[in-house]
């Protein structure tokens, strides 16, 4: 995004309902992390918003940007993305040590996040003794540690076989569903994306080019709270 | 972030690549090794003149003489001679004596006085300088070891005498570097035994020409004897039998004045003697009356922080003064600028080492790229990621601070005990050289840990503006 000439999003201009369960869809290239990077205020658009809560994050602060990603939204990536000189319960309570959580409350809430992913027994291991699947787990315990209102997920099956992929995205439906967590999903396979997403966007080539609910899943989710993100505007 | 937070995180990172970290470490701590061994080096050596000066119970003591006295210690001279007309100045008489003792702050004032004089024990002749002691003296730390005791009054036909003395007395000189007799030892077969002194005494009724009758002790005064014949006065041979009360052992390198002599006499005994001093020779018209001139008048404070007033105070009445504030001005001058040299060379090492600490930051910044983003990108701020460098680059400076003390210490240890290995083999008692005070612990850790948080903060700039979005981009 910070080139000058290569614009990576180009007039997109999507809305996403609280409680949604969106893929986004499209070939390598085609700018969908770009707006899940946006989304996670990890980067800031040149032009346009990105309104969430009703807060714009083009025009929060650096330090507000970094408030909003440890409160409001959880990540999980294709490579996992744990550090791998802490064990699963220090990475899962590292977001809580920038809350300033107290001590005593961090590891019970870790030992939580990680029963919940079924990794309890695994807590003292670090990332390295584990295998893909149990160590995405372990990412969706960090993401979830500090109850987001947003999970953002970039290829999280990108490396995992199929099996361990869909025990993974059990459990993000399963969040999706329990904890009524907003779920923003990068993927380019399409299968994945019909079978748990509620909601289909492509897009190509930094344009949005088709935005369709997926009738097989759309049912499921009984009803939407209030509007949360994704005013349309200039680029994005 | 919270604090321990914080340290932990720093500490764990600081292990992660343990060998790095260390050599960085090393690298601090021989610095501040360096800066430890060359300031407490310093501090040791003032330390080591300062304890001379203290020996020497001139702090609370200043020593007034008449600016006729050539032998005016010090600076003061020159400047002295400039201002007053030293043919108008001030006899250090009776008078002056008394106006002394009752300037304010004085606890006493007291003539020095010292003279050459034969004493005989066991019909031997013995020649040696004597010197009066106030009664104050006996609270001098000085006379701790001595054994014995102090002088029953102040005008008691009794002395003091110098181990040396002692030794010389018993006839049991010690070679050169053997073994030192013990005070204790010399004092049994002396302590009770009497000694005459035979002493020129200044006279000043007119008596027979004195010249021939002068003894030994006169001709050893450094002062021609036929050069009294036209005195108003004259100088007759006395004898005074004292008894040995106390056989001292006082530091023989000590600055003050009496304690250089080896046999001492309570001060109102020597007084009344009237021996023949060294002054009468040059306030020969004065000295033809009855009062006595003195060579020197030592007054000592109530505290030695009114040293400075006093002096003043006795100069303005036409006095040259000295005192340990003197001498210890010029050291301290000499010790500040001992102390820049030695901390410049000293922070050298640890400025070399700062630029370690950056690089080593700078590395694991390259190293750790991917680690923060993540952090970045579950909801770390500039600010943690920068305060977590920042603690890092500290904690390597408190540890490097932590083991260069310690370091800097085992080399000072190392150094005086070399040296006094080799002063020892000079046959010369060992000296504490080497200080290293608490306050010098903490400045060397507080420097280290200071100049560490500056290399820190390139690097910790360096991290906290990382792209999170580039740095997760690569594997």
């Amino acid at each position: 995004m910070g080139e000058n000439l290569i614009r990576a999003v180009d007039g997109v201009s999507l809305e996403i309902r609280a409680g949604e369960f969106v893929a986004l869809l499209g070939s390598s290239g085609s700018g969908k992390s770009s707006v899940l990077n946006l989304i996670a205020g990890l980067d800031r658009p040149t032009s346009g918003s990105v309104i969430i809560q009703d807060r714009d994050l083009a025009k929060l602060s650096r330090e507000e940007l970094a408030k909003y990603r440890l409160h409001v939204v959880g990540m999980v990536f294709q490579s996992f993305n744990l550090i791998a000189s802490m064990t699963l319960a220090e990475n899962v309570e590292l977001p809580l040590r920038f809350a300033e959580v107290d001590r005593s409350q961090r590891a019970n809430l870790a030992r939580e996040a990680l029963e919940r992913v079924g990794l309890r027994a695994r807590m003292d291991h670090r990332p390295s003794e584990l295998s893909g699947g149990e160590q995405q787990r372990a990412a969706l315990a960090r993401a979830l540690i500090n109850r987001p209102k947003l999970l953002l997920a970039d290829e999280p099956t990108g490396n995992l076989d199929s099996h361990t992929g869909t025990e993974i995205m059990e459990m993000v439906r399963q969040f999706n569903r329990e904890l009524g967590m907003t779920v923003v999903m990068v993927t380019h396979e399409r299968a994945l994306a019909e079978r748990y997403a509620q909601r289909m966007i492509f897009l190509a080539d930094g344009k949005l080019v088709d935005d369709r609910a997926n009738d097989d899943r759309a049912n499921d989710q009984k009803n939407a709270h209030a509007v949360d993100s994704g005013k349309p505007g200039g680029n994005l | 972030m919270k604090i321990p937070d914080l340290a932990e995180l720093a500490l764990r990172n600081l292990r992660e690549s343990l060998l790095r970290n260390s050599l960085t470490t090393v690298g601090i701590s021989v610095g501040v090794a360096s800066l430890v061994a060359m300031l407490s080096l310093g501090i040791g050596l003032q330390q080591l003149f300062s304890r001379r000066l203290a020996k020497s119970g001139l702090f609370d003591t200043v020593l007034v003489t008449s600016h006729r006295d050539m032998r005016t210690m010090g600076r003061e001279r020159d400047e002295d001679r400039s201002g007053a007309n030293p043919g108008e100045s001030r006899v250090l008489d009776k008078a002056a004596r008394v106006e002394l003792e009752h300037l304010p702050n004085v606890l006493e004032a007291y003539p020095d006085i010292r003279f050459s004089a034969e004493l005989r024990y066991d019909d031997k002749p013995h020649l040696t300088m004597i010197s009066a002691l106030p009664e104050s003296a006996k609270s001098n730390d000085a006379f701790d070891g001595m054994q014995g005791s102090f002088f029953s009054s102040d005008a008691a036909p009794e002395v003091i005498v110098q181990k040396a003395f002692a030794e010389e007395l018993l006839g049991k000189t010690p070679p050169r570097g053997g073994e030192e007799p013990n005070v204790a030892d010399l004092a049994k077969p002396l302590l009770g035994k009497e000694l005459t002194i035979h002493y020129a005494q200044r006279a000043v009724s007119p008596t027979q020409p004195s010249a021939p009758s002068a003894d030994a002790a006169n001709s050893n005064s450094n002062f021609n004897d036929s050069s009294l014949a036209g005195a108003a006065y004259s100088v007759v041979s006395r004898e005074q039998k004292v008894k040995i009360v106390g056989v001292a052992d006082l530091d023989p390198e000590s600055m003050r004045g009496p304690t250089r002599a080896r046999v001492f006499l309570p001060l109102k005994l020597a007084e009344s003697l009237h021996v023949m001093q060294l002054t009468d020779l040059r306030e020969i018209s004065r000295a033809a009356s009855d009062q006595p001139v003195y060579t020197s008048v030592s007054v000592r404070v109530k505290n030695p922080a009114q040293i400075q007033a006093l002096e003043d105070a006795i100069k303005k009445m036409g006095f040259g003064t000295f005192s340990i504030l003197d001498a210890s001005r010029g050291l301290q001058q000499v010790f500040r600028v001992l102390y820049a040299f030695l901390g410049i060379f000293g922070s050298l090492a640890l400025i070399v080492s700062s630029i370690g600490i950056v690089n080593t930051l700078v590395m694991a910044i390259l190293e750790r790229r991917r680690e923060i983003g993540i952090m970045k990108a579950i909801g770390a701020s500039d600010g943690d990621v920068k305060k977590l460098f920042f603690a890092e680059a500290g904690a390597m400076g408190i540890l490097g601070g932590i083991v260069g003390v310690v370091l800097g210490w085992a080399i000072g240890q190392l150094i005086n005990f070399g040296t006094n290995l080799w002063l020892k083999s000079q046959s010369v008692p060992p000296e504490h050289f080497w200080a290293v005070p608490w306050w010098l612990v903490a400045l060397a850790i507080g420097f280290s840990f200071l100049v560490s948080l500056v290399s820190g903060l390139y690097p910790a700039g360096r991290a906290a503006r990382l792209d999170p979005v580039q740095a997760l981009r690569y594997e």
